[in-house]
């Protein structure tokens, strides 16, 4: 199943609730669409949550990249919620926790932006 | 596909189309000669994940979705460990030629995490220029039975 993504708001959070798998001609394309179409919206705080994602390849890894980048280059921020355990691998073996802030918990992820 | 069998190895061998079709496709076989081999589900999802790597690579960046180049698959099944082959017909690959995607300066380059990740997964690695032409990767995982 390719991804299936959720806009919901949150206060001022955007919240992204993806689903499926985030991978190449997958949901990789899926996910780099929706976030571009925030980031021109002007959606400034957006909360990836990856809880329901079964697999997520290196093109998946890199929309999420591509997606920090995005949106950090439009003022704002992308958090990651939810994260499986071979995500959080992923996320380990790709030196890629130093780069997003991640979340087990959806109040405080949405406290915690600025 | 072709089946092979002597000194306690047994191969198979199968020519996939230049697609995506192919990930799957090759995944599936792979991780069946896997699990008949004993590999846990905890290997399997590695092991899964890095021929998808190795796949897309070949088919992407190897045979350019060229449906007239083949990706290569080869499975070599023993007691205690896989071997997987993958060979594309492309223009040939330098692993060097790939920034680290390790370095600060890259780490929010959007590709080049593939090879990093098939590292990563496997237990041996190989990159090696395919005769005629093309390349082809070769990895290895053990089987680590509980003592």
């Amino acid at each position: 199943m390719s991804v299936k993504l959720n806009i919901r708001q949150v206060g001022e959070v955007t919240v992204i609730d993806a689903s499926g798998r985030i991978t190449l001609g997958d949901g990789a394309s899926t996910l780099r669409d929706e976030i571009r179409d925030l980031a021109t919206k002007g959606d400034k705080k957006i909360l990836m949550n990856l809880s329901e994602v079964s697999y997520i390849d290196s093109s998946g890894i890199g929309e999420l990249v591509s997606g920090f980048t995005t949106i950090t280059n439009h003022g704002g921020q992308l958090k990651l919620l939810g994260l499986s355990k071979r995500v959080k691998d992923l996320l380990q073996i790709t030196k890629l926790y130093t780069v997003f802030e991640v979340f087990d918990d959806e109040a405080a992820a949405v406290r915690s932006f600025t | 596909m072709t089946e092979h069998q002597g000194e306690g190895i047994q191969s198979v061998d199968t020519l996939m189309d230049s697609t995506l079709d192919s990930v799957d496709a090759a995944e599936e076989a792979v991780l069946r000669v896997a699990q008949e081999i004993g590999f846990s589900e905890d290997d399997l999802h590695p092991i899964g994940m890095a021929v998808r790597e190795c796949i897309v690579n070949a088919v992407v960046h190897g045979n350019r979705y060229n449906h007239r180049k083949k990706v290569h698959l080869g499975v070599r099944k023993s007691h205690d460990r896989i071997i997987v082959l993958v060979g594309d017909e492309g223009d040939g690959f330098d692993p060097r030629s790939v920034p680290d995607p390790l370095a600060d300066e890259n780490l929010l380059n959007q590709s080049g995490r593939g090879l990093l990740l098939i590292q990563a997964f496997m237990d041996h690695l190989e990159i090696r220029p395919r005769q005629p032409f093309g390349t082809e990767v070769r990895m290895v995982k053990y089987l680590v039975k509980e003592v």
